[in-house]
């Protein structure tokens, strides 16, 4: 009965199911994560040694700027939209998202968006390679004619996020089962509601930077075109201005996904949750008015570049806020360290790190040292890789149980945990000395002394990229088998999504439960 | 690098960590921190780098040194049962402030710094640097010697995909010029940016000076080199694919070298203007047009002439380079082909330089044609 569901491919073309969606979208960001993952190990590949081996610096350029592209909007973005279908249903007692239908759709725009985005690579003049930062007018005067694929791919990118955020928000706000006040929702759902109202304001934004972009480039405009009275720094200010909240947009649900492992795992609630909540809020609300700290070295007046160095810091405040939550929530707790808490906790430690470089590159006058270098490549790996990627993973480990039925094996997991681990700060550690030392970042060639821990990132790199593909494995083998899941699964898990059976039944909270 | 090489480097580094790290004394593995520089600036960027990077490394060793002795202690295998206390307005207050106070602590050097370095007024020396696709053209301001600054063509050949040669026989690999900045020590030298394509940034680790180079501005920053030396540098912001080939070399001088060096460069300006005049052999001009292409056209056309299919026209071949009359071909080059990568280059290169690249064009890779161009043919 609640149980039945349509089967074969027209199951996941035509689904409206938050739970079916929500897998679409873990394997679409899966298998873009290692698409991306593979431009990166070619990145690596050609850093190994000085010279030129294996590609033309062209194509080199074209890596860097899909294997930014594709980790954004491709693989960070959908995995935490996936993660949002799966659970926030489930969290707050709803039978389903608020929007199926929309939903459907937000999903399946996807996959042609990134089929678009990709085949510039094999058309005449080759992908993008101007950066996933896309400044122009090398992305517009001097770009290949792929460009417009390209645009029209963020495009499309750009509407799916602004219908999974226009869902997520209604689901959230009109949803609820009776009694769940604001203030008693999941930390997940309150950093995915803030998430989502951020992707709504600045999505727009960057959908404006690409459509002036390609006005620019077929209809005769001049917005970004100095000689024709345009300007370049424009660029960067919308692009910017979009760009900054979008780095919060893939780490606050990563903050929501710790904020329920670190707990469960503690066996001890979130230390603060009040302050959580509006620490969250704070972050997203400073970060709409620290853009331009991505351009200190454009020439703005020393007003304006100090204004946003004092703003840029004050981040450090609510994140630090956080990290002192964490620790407090574990202090005096009854730990265990099953892989989804190695993950979080790793999280937490590697994450601050991440923190720690952010306030280093916010004080401006040393950032004229940092800009552009492999300093802010390490600094950005820090907080996406080992901050939003680790999440997810952990994210993985802690509701498979509850998506399967079944317990992932726990000796892989914690095998893939510590190969992760340990290579991701081989690979990354090292680019700090690099960018200290001088070496730019996005160069396909380097100079001879920053030959000795480019080798050493690249072996780092190319473990951490065999330890993703020993993932997929682990994925594979936990959904076709393994122990069977209980319904609480974990001993310290609390939260509605415990509350049903393992694999949770294609429609749950069909009628509403009872908060008290 | 051989393989064998790179593994016992590797192996090196394992040995080195393994005896705690410390004695690091390979040159590359050496250097992990920012390198001090030569100007006042750099040595206060420098301060306040080593300032934010000590109090980060406390905080960090105290949050995780919580964590840590959390995670050793507070394991349920050791016994330990969770307390149930989940909230302290007063810690939340606490822990709010002492990172607020720690950064006002940071801003106020900050600051300081950053009105130091942002005021360029009252300069000794003003060089305009333009950032091309992919070179830098120096002027003079105050003395008019104007010249272009390329990739040294040992660094460029070296670079090539399967070239053969070996990165570590090419003294300063991709940080080399064929003709170095040179400025007078212990004197306030305006760099002035601005670019002719897309944006470029200006960098020189030593003097603090990071600057973008961006078409329609011109921006402005400033150094005072207190030590003579040649300093290297390179372009710092994404210019396509010749991006990491842009190098930057300073040489800081005395102010009586520095003198002599500028009447030199006058002398040769005045002679390289009397060579427009007279009548050059077609040996004498393949020589200097491979020169020419090899530094200004190769890097897109390639040092075949193929070009690259798509991006880049081959000349190899071309209607242009050789059924095409002569004067067409002389067009595109001083004029460039506007909307698209092809710069005009009557304004990088003079009439001898243009005579000979377009002669060496229209003779190299097969093209055969026989032609011979004179200076006195350029009409700009």
């Amino acid at each position: 009965m609640s149980d039945h569901h349509p089967t074969g491919i027209m199951r996941w073309i035509k689904t409206t199911n938050h739970k079916d969606i929500g897998t679409l979208y873990l394997w679409f960001a899966f298998i873009m994560f290692l698409i991306g993952g593979s431009f990166a190990m070619v990145i690596r590949a050609e850093l190994l040694k000085p010279g030129m081996q294996i590609v033309d610096p062209l194509f080199f350029n074209s890596m860097t700027t899909m294997h930014g592209l594709i980790m954004v909007f491709g693989a960070v973005m959908p995995a935490m939209t996936g993660l949002a279908n799966w659970l926030i249903p489930m969290m707050i007692g709803a039978p389903d998202m608020a929007l199926p239908r929309m939903n459907n759709w937000s999903f399946w725009i996807l996959p042609f968006a990134a089929v678009m985005l990709v085949s510039t690579l094999f058309m005449e003049g080759g992908g993008p390679a101007f950066g996933w930062t896309f400044y122009a007018p090398l992305s517009t005067t001097f770009a290949p004619k792929s460009t417009d694929f390209f645009i029209f791919a963020i495009h499309m990118l750009g509407l799916s996020s602004i219908m999974g955020a226009i869902n997520i928000i209604a689901t959230i706000l009109n949803m609820r089962a009776p009694g769940m006040t604001l203030m008693k929702m999941p930390m997940f759902v309150w950093t995915w509601l803030i998430t989502a109202f951020l992707l709504i304001a600045v999505m727009p934004v960057l959908a404006g930077a690409v459509t002036m972009m390609l006005t620019d480039r077929n209809f005769g405009t001049n917005f970004f075109n100095a000689a024709g009275g345009g300007d370049p720094i424009l660029f960067q200010h919308v692009f910017w201005f979009f760009g900054h909240p979008e780095v919060y947009i893939m780490i606050l649900p990563a903050f929501g996904v710790v904020s329920m492992i670190i707990p469960t795992f503690s066996r001890k609630p979130l230390f603060g949750y009040a302050s959580m909540v509006y620490a969250t809020a704070a972050i997203a609300f400073l970060s709409f008015i620290v853009w331009a700290h991505h351009m200190f070295t454009v020439g703005m007046p020393v007003a304006g570049e100090l204004y946003f160095m004092y703003a840029t810091v004050m981040i450090a405040v609510p994140t630090a806020v956080k990290v002192f939550n964490w620790t407090a929530t574990m202090w005096r707790g009854s730990l265990t360290f099953e892989t989804p808490m190695l993950w979080a906790i790793a999280f937490v430690f590697l994450f601050t790190i991440g923190g720690f470089t952010g306030v280093m590159l916010g004080v401006g006058p040393a950032d004229f040292q940092y800009q552009d270098t492999y300093f802010v490549v390490a600094h950005f790996h820090y907080v996406l890789v080992t901050g939003a990627v680790f999440a997810i993973i952990a994210a993985f480990y802690y509701w498979v149980p509850k998506w399967t039925g079944h317990m992932y094996n726990e000796k892989l997991g914690k095998t893939h945990f510590w190969l992760s681990a340990i290579s991701v700060n081989v690979l990354f550690f090292p680019q700090h000395f690099l960018g200290l030392a001088g070496m730019p970042r996005r160069i396909p060639d380097y100079a001879l002394q920053f030959a000795d821990w480019n080798f050493v990132s690249s072996i780092g790199g190319f473990v951490f990229g065999a330890s993703q593909v020993f993932f997929l494995f682990i994925v594979i083998k936990t959904i076709r088998g393994g122990e069977k899941a209980t319904d609480q699964v974990w001993e310290g898990a609390e939260g509605l999504e415990w509350t049903i059976p393992s694999p949770a039944p294609y429609h749950t909270f069909e009628t509403a439960p009872e908060i008290k | 690098m051989s393989v064998t090489k790179t593994m016992k480097k590797l192996g090196a580094l394992i040995c080195l960590a393994m005896l705690g790290g410390p004695s690091i004394a390979l040159a590359g593995f050496g250097s992990i921190n920012m390198t001090r520089g030569v100007t006042p600036v750099s040595e206060e960027i420098y301060g306040l780098h080593m300032m934010v990077l000590w109090i980060v490394t406390i905080v960090g060793i105290g949050v995780f040194g919580v964590i840590i002795y959390s995670l050793i202690n507070h394991r349920k295998s050791k016994g330990a049962v969770a307390a149930q206390f989940h909230e302290s307005t007063t810690v939340e207050v606490i822990w709010t402030l002492i990172p607020f106070i720690i950064l006002v602590a940071i801003a106020v050097p900050a600051t300081k710094a950053f009105l130091n370095l942002e005021d360029a007024s009252n300069p000794d020396l003003s060089i305009k640097a333009t950032g091309w696709q992919w070179k830098w053209e120096y002027t003079y301001l105050d003395n008019g010697v104007h010249f272009f600054s390329n990739i040294d063509k040992a660094s460029m050949d070296t670079s090539q995909r399967n070239s053969g040669k070996n990165p570590e026989d090419v003294a300063h690999y991709l940080r080399n010029v064929d003709k170095p900045l040179v400025v007078p020590v212990n004197k306030k030298v305006r760099i002035l940016t601005t670019s002719n394509d897309v944006i470029h940034a200006w960098w020189v680790p030593a003097f603090g000076v990071k600057r973008d180079a961006i078409p329609g501005y011109i921006n402005e920053s400033w150094f005072k080199a207190e030590k003579e030396g040649t300093y290297r540098g390179q372009c710092a912001e994404l210019c396509g694919q010749g991006h990491g080939y842009m190098p930057i070399v300073v040489k800081v001088v005395s102010a009586d070298k520095y003198a002599a060096w500028v009447s030199k460069e006058k002398s040769e300006a005045q002679a390289a203007a009397a060579g427009a005049g007279k009548v050059w052999s077609k040996a004498d001009l393949l020589k200097r047009g491979e020169e020419v292409f090899l530094s200004h056209c190769a890097a897109c056309h390639q040092a075949n002439g193929q070009g690259i299919p798509g991006v880049f026209p081959a000349l190899a071949g071309s209607k242009v380079t050789t059924k095409g009359p002569i004067k067409d071909h002389i067009h595109v080059v001083v004029h460039g082909r506007p909307g698209t990568a092809m710069q005009a280059f009557g304004t990088q290169l003079n009439s001898v330089d243009i005579a000979a690249v377009v002669t060496y064009e229209r003779n190299a890779w097969g093209n055969n044609t026989g032609d011979v161009v004179q200076p006195s043919q350029i009409t700009k």
